[in-house]
């Protein structure tokens, strides 16, 4: 079974179109990038898939069940979203504890002090953050709340939109590191979409190329490795970022 | 050219807070010519905070000393908020990290550019528009005229910093200090903004300050690199010579960087405990 399968995917935004005709499939465990420059559609993806773009057409199966076009809980407990500003996606005035309990709210769920206390550990977080509010947490610090929030209802899917893109080098490399580790213990399946080629590198076992709301190519991270990748625009971008890390 | 075009001896920026004053810049010296120079940190390295000092865009209750801060002959520190207003934009200029926080949100483009312009040297009109449209291309911009007409938030995060360079750029300035001006766009356009920013300051043979948290980017594009760690200067190389960085610090962000073929199992994190001065 596959963990997420994208067949005709078209999405729009009112009239304009984003996403043209996309067809994918991730297989459950496959850590999956979505890789593009801004506007090629890719975040789109994650949020049609997230049921935050609704104006879709063509089908999205998520663990086998087709997703639906409304909000979808039995969807929210197999499958949920990192945001890329961990400054804009908490709550200013809830508590990290608020905000990691409130799924468990949602979804009537009990033993949330132990869920909480267990969840922080999971992302690496000190049970004395867990009464802080966002302000007083530095942006990796919040990054990992913002991953911790998303695991509350061990979700097998993980839908990453640029989730290190706002953070300094040596904290990306932290964050980068929980991704990793949190896959291997709980055999999630990453969506991950980003622009930076070494990021997936690391993370991830495919990645699709996207250019202005289609798919350009998809590719096996080896290919990524070795500058293997096949079509032209792909190794522009290859390019643009290869080029970025050889010191000249 | 006699002298550096900028000349920082002994800077030392300081906020006070509830437990006293913090410096953070503190006493760093470097010269400038008309080359181009990275400034490499992380977060709360006090890199941005060294750009804004030359610019003395740092508000009380920042408090900002030096010893000496001279550019071109002028001495900044001396300087009154009148002249500095004649000496921004006109002679140093300052591109900031997000085009979408920068511009003016009630402002078509291309009277943002026209402005910027108008401000330090007065034309007419007609000739006004077309030195901006002329700008307009040269940051790489097809169809200035429609693009002059738009409102910063209709167009995207590339096109806006393009805006921002042609911005700063267009009264033709000796310093160009860029903050961060790439990390808030993609890849492929980064490239293509730092070409942008290469291309004009090279060839205009200006000097340019290079703020940024990406080592190999500010490798890429700078003649010299400044490291900064703490508000302190941790170590001062040669661009090519990167990779033979000395410094734990410098080392450890190098190492910390995904690579393109990686295959390592973990990266490296930084230790933060191994090089901390206090």
């Amino acid at each position: 079974m596959n963990a997420i399968e994208l067949t005709h995917l078209d999405i729009a935004y009112g009239p304009t179109r984003v996403v043209h005709d996309v067809s994918l499939a991730i297989a459950e465990g496959e850590s999956f990038a979505l890789v593009g420059e801004s506007g090629s559609g890719k975040s789109t993806i994650l949020k049609a898939i997230a049921g935050l773009a609704p104006d879709w057409t063509g089908e999205i199966s998520v663990l086998g069940s087709p997703r639906a076009h409304r909000p979808d809980r039995g969807f929210a407990k197999s499958c949920q979203m990192v945001f890329q500003d961990p400054y804009g996606s908490l709550h200013p005035r809830k508590t990290v504890d608020d905000c990691l309990a409130e799924p468990l709210a949602v979804h009537g769920l009990k033993g949330r002090d132990g869920r909480v206390k267990a969840v922080l550990a999971a992302v690496g977080l000190d049970q004395r953050f867990r009464f802080r509010y966002p302000h007083q947490l530095s942006g990796g610090q919040r990054q990992r709340v913002a991953i911790a929030r998303a695991l509350m209802l061990e979700p097998r899917i993980l839908l990453l939109d640029e989730p290190t893109s706002a953070l300094d080098v040596s904290v990306q490399a932290e964050i980068l590191n929980l991704l990793k580790k949190l896959r291997r213990e709980q055999g999630l399946t990453y969506l991950l979409v980003t622009h930076n080629l070494p990021v997936v590198s690391f993370l991830c076992d495919r990645l699709a190329v996207m250019r202005h709301g289609r798919i350009v190519e998809v590719a096996h991270v080896e290919a990524l490795k070795r500058g293997a990748l096949a079509e032209p625009y792909s190794r522009e971008l290859y390019a643009a970022s290869g080029g970025t890390l050889q010191p000249a | 050219m006699t002298g550096p075009l900028l000349s920082i001896k002994n800077l030392t920026v300081t906020f006070p807070t509830p437990k006293g004053p913090v410096d953070v810049v503190r006493g760093i010296s470097f010269s400038l010519g008309r080359e181009r120079l990275g400034i490499v940190g992380e977060s709360g390295s006090g890199k941005s905070m060294t750009g804004r000092s030359i610019l003395k865009l740092i508000r009380p209750p920042g408090r900002v000393t030096a010893d000496e801060m001279v550019f071109d002959g002028i001495d900044l520190m001396a300087e009154s908020e009148r002249r500095m207003r004649a000496l921004r934009g006109a002679r140093i200029s300052m591109v900031m990290q997000d085009p979408k926080f920068s511009l003016n949100p009630v402002m078509t483009v291309g009277e943002q550019i026209g402005e910027a312009l108008q401000t330090h040297r007065p034309m007419p009109r007609r000739q006004l528009r077309a030195r901006v449209l002329e700008m307009l291309h040269a940051v790489r911009i097809n169809e200035p005229d429609r693009v002059a007409d738009l409102y910063p938030h209709e167009v995207s995060g590339g096109m806006g910093q393009r805006v921002m360079i042609a911005m700063m750029l267009i009264p033709e300035p000796d310093l160009l200090i860029a903050d961060e001006p790439t990390s808030a766009l993609d890849v492929s356009v980064q490239a293509q903004v730092l070409d942008i920013i290469d291309e004009l300051v090279t060839g205009k043979g200006m000097g340019l300050i290079l703020i940024s948290h990406d080592l190999n980017m500010v490798a890429r594009y700078c003649d010299r690199i400044l490291v900064m760690n703490g508000g302190e200067i941790v170590e001062e190389c040669a661009a090519r010579d990167l990779d033979k960085a000395r410094h734990p610090y410098t080392r450890g962000l190098l190492a910390a960087m995904p690579r393109m073929d990686e295959d390592r199992e973990e990266l490296p994190v930084l230790d933060r405990t191994a090089w901390a001065a206090t």
